[in-house]
């Protein structure tokens, strides 16, 4: 894809010679991997007939999939090429095709039209730079422009995206107020911003930037890359879910100790781990991970095994609980809290997911703030020269092991919060929430973010985990969503979304913060 | 003000060091010279404890450092420039600088970045710049700045040359030179340039396979037949 930028020479770029030879090698080659890959995945596929498991061919799908690949790829060889008035053909044609034909499966000719306008949208762009005699040189120099702009403007976008997190229960009615009718005011997309779906998802959504922060400390901060750290998610979990249910201790109680039991975990996983790096450390914490699966599965007495914990109480605020009526004595409930006040309020089942989304709001917010002012303090500091250089680090008279274990504990213990919320707010753990593949996620969410990068990994929380829920109707293919998603980021920006450091000083000596900056833009 | 005696170190079963003993004076310049693998790099590391001896007694103004943390030694006034640079890419030339001031009084920090922007003029105008972004020469000069940040009344300097053009090495050299004479710190200094560490070296040990086979004055060491045929051989 990356064809028509790869060649950075000065200048207006070489026309590319058209060899129809070598253009048809290249689409068979396209065809003959396109065979290898689908015999297994499309051609071939297992159903159940009455029981037995039977061979199913789709020779029909394969053939239309072999041609939407074949065609497609000549598509982009024509844009690689500098033809893009060919290409603009084919992605019409493409569309068009797409659009009217019916295909043996829907998937496909959603993949067809989506090809096509792909193809068509780069054409035109193509054209265009033609038409205006627009050189790499300058493509290149848009994109480092492009890339300052965001540079400078990650304070302002993150401004916004907090902004908007904290409003976002009351967005639909603080617009459809402020604007008026024919501004879309009274829209339903202005009326869905602040469903009770929405602010579900936004849970789920913030409940992933607090674990993605916290293992940020860890990978993107200490450069340690930990493949286990689900495990720390599980015992805060664990920890609130007993504490709450066992011993009766209240949410804000509990959301602490779940935090320490989670650190004294990372302190564990931390002491044996130690001397190891790169490689060996990922495996040993992917062991670790795997270790408090199992053991919450077999610990039956203390855990429930597979049976999991359930009726772990729902969060509330002093004596105030979020239910319709009151169900233990000396509680009251949210409306009944307003009722002597002169703001009164209507019982709604709203409340409560509006509370918990402040809940991890706030745990987020106050991990941000804690993260940001770790890192100018010397113990932020010496976790990034561990990463860039070990024995840099420790000729200098950084102590590895404090350091280090600092990072597992600090990176644990926001884990355990993550766990406790999550315990909190389903009411039922199970192990089942504990495999690797949430590591796995989180690990994604941290690097494709931008290891280090609180804002970036926020962006990439929304995206990775808000784009599945957006097609959860897909079913089976919703996963395919995320895997989508990991693929744009992998291509657009390769090394995270927003994958520069600021450096930890910046107003030192006579010279303005502005001038510092550019400089260090300008390396 | 050092001293080593009968020192061994292993790597595993690899034995590095053979039994090393040697002495280092206060305010001298002392030169370790030696082929690649006689051991050089992993004396400075014993020395600063990274690679901790296994036998053997190193103490340091009468006090035994051997078993000592390598943080511990830092602050004891010794510090560590390693080989091959290993200057903080990422960060930017100022906090490259503040990682090495880790280990000292806060209230110094001004005194030291001083000290070493007048020794190395050109780290002040790269300040801001990112470490990787600097060339070879001005990588070593912030490497050697960064140990300089905790004040030491010891400098161990591994291989400073290493890669580096003629005239950026007689700089360096020329560095060295200053940080020994004015502000009286003692150096250890360890090279494979045995014609230019030689010539400003006060002392000098020839290191080969973990032994040291040869001592003395780096002029007696610069005029020794052996040592001219193994090591100054082509150089000047």
């Amino acid at each position: 894809m990356s064809d028509t930028v790869s060649n950075t020479t000065s200048g207006l770029p070489p026309k590319p010679e058209f060899d129809i030879a070598k253009i048809a090698r290249e689409l068979v080659i396209t065809f003959a991997i396109g065979v290898g890959i689908m015999i297994p995945m499309v051609l071939l596929r297992t159903v159940d007939v009455r029981g037995k498991l039977v061979i199913e061919q789709h020779w029909q799908e394969m053939f239309f999939a072999l041609i939407l690949l074949v065609v497609g790829r000549f598509g982009l060889i024509l844009l690689a090429k500098q033809k893009p008035a060919f290409a603009l053909i084919v992605g019409v044609i493409m569309g068009i095709a797409g659009w009217t034909i019916t295909f043996p499966t829907e998937v496909l000719e959603v993949f067809m039209l989506a090809a096509g306008i792909i193809l068509v949208i780069r054409a035109l762009l193509g054209l265009w730079r033609q038409a205006k005699g627009v050189t790499l040189n300058d493509i290149e120099n848009g994109k480092k422009r492009r890339e300052e702009l965001l540079k400078n403007s990650t304070g302002y976008i993150s401004i916004f995206v907090v902004a908007l997190a904290i409003f976002l229960p009351f967005l639909s009615d603080i617009l459809s107020t402020i604007l008026p009718s024919f501004l879309g005011g009274d829209s339903s997309f202005i009326a869905g911003l602040s469903t009770r779906y929405v602010i579900d998802v936004s849970t789920l959504i913030l409940t992933y930037v607090l674990l993605a922060w916290g293992l940020n400390i860890v990978v993107g901060y200490a450069g340690l890359l930990d493949l286990g750290f689900v495990a720390f998610y599980a015992v805060g979990s664990y920890s609130f879910a007993i504490l709450a249910r066992e011993f009766d201790i209240g949410f804000w109680t509990a959301l602490p100790l779940a935090g320490f039991f989670a650190m004294m975990s990372g302190l564990i996983l931390g002491f044996p781990v130690l001397k190891l790096r790169g490689d060996y450390f990922a495996i040993v914490t992917l062991g670790f991970g795997e270790i408090v699966r199992i053991l919450l599965l077999n610990l039956y007495d203390l855990t429930g095994g597979p049976d999991g914990i359930n009726g772990i109480p729902r969060p509330g605020f002093g004596n105030v609980v979020f239910f319709k009526r009151i169900k233990e004595e000396g509680t009251q409930t949210f409306t009944d809290f307003f009722s002597n006040t002169f703001w009164q309020i209507d019982y709604s089942s709203t409340h409560r997911i509006i509370f918990l989304y402040y809940i991890v709001l706030v745990l987020c917010l106050l991990v941000a703030i804690f993260t940001m002012r770790i890192r100018k303090q010397p113990l932020g500091r010496a976790w990034e020269a561990l990463r860039e250089n070990e024995v840099a680090a420790e000729s200098l008279g950084i102590n590895r092991t404090n350091i280090k274990l600092a990072a597992f504990a600090i990176s644990a213990t926001w884990g355990g919060f993550a766990g406790a919320f999550f315990a909190s707010r389903q009411g039922f753990i199970s192990p089942e929430s504990y495999t690797f593949i949430e590591s796995a996620i989180i690990l994604a969410i941290v690097v494709m973010g931008g290891m280090g990068n609180l804002m970036g990994i926020a962006l990439a929380a929304i995206i990775l985990i808000g784009l599945p829920e957006l097609f959860r109707e897909l079913d089976e293919y919703r996963m395919a969503a995320f895997g989508f998603g990991l693929v744009l980021i992998m291509i657009w920006r390769p090394t995270g979304l927003i994958s520069f450091r600021d450096p930890t000083v910046l107003l030192f000596g006579k010279k303005n913060k502005k001038q510092q900056v550019e400089e260090i833009a300008h390396d | 003000m050092l001293e080593f005696k009968d020192v061994q170190t292993f790597y595993g079963s690899i034995q590095a060091l053979k039994g090393i003993s040697l002495t280092v004076e206060k305010g001298e310049i002392v030169t370790l010279i030696g082929a690649n693998g006689a051991g050089k790099t992993t004396l400075l590391m014993t020395l600063s404890g990274i690679t901790p001896a296994s036998v053997g007694t190193i103490t340091y103004k009468g006090e035994d450092i051997t078993k000592m943390r390598t943080d511990m030694i830092v602050r004891k006034g010794i510090a560590h420039s390693p080989e091959g640079r290993r200057i903080f890419s990422k960060m930017t030339v100022f906090e490259n600088l503040q990682m090495g001031a880790m280990t000292n009084d806060p209230s110094k920090f001004d005194d030291n970045l001083k000290y070493v922007y007048e020794l190395f003029p050109r780290l002040k105008e790269r300040e801001w710049q990112n470490g990787g972004t600097l060339s070879g020469g001005e990588q070593q000069m912030l490497a050697m700045g960064r140990a300089l940040m905790s004040n030491p009344e010891f400098l161990l300097l591994d291989e400073p040359s290493l890669g580096l053009a003629p005239l950026v090495i007689k700089d360096i050299f020329r560095a060295i030179k200053q940080i020994n004479e004015e502000h009286g710190t003692t150096v250890l200094l360890v090279e494979q340039n045995a014609n230019h560490a030689l010539k400003l070296a006060h002392r000098a040990y020839v290191l080969v396979t973990g032994n040291i086979v040869l001592s003395g004055t780096g002029q007696e060491l610069l005029t020794n037949p052996e040592v001219q045929a193994a090591y100054l051989e082509g150089g000047h």
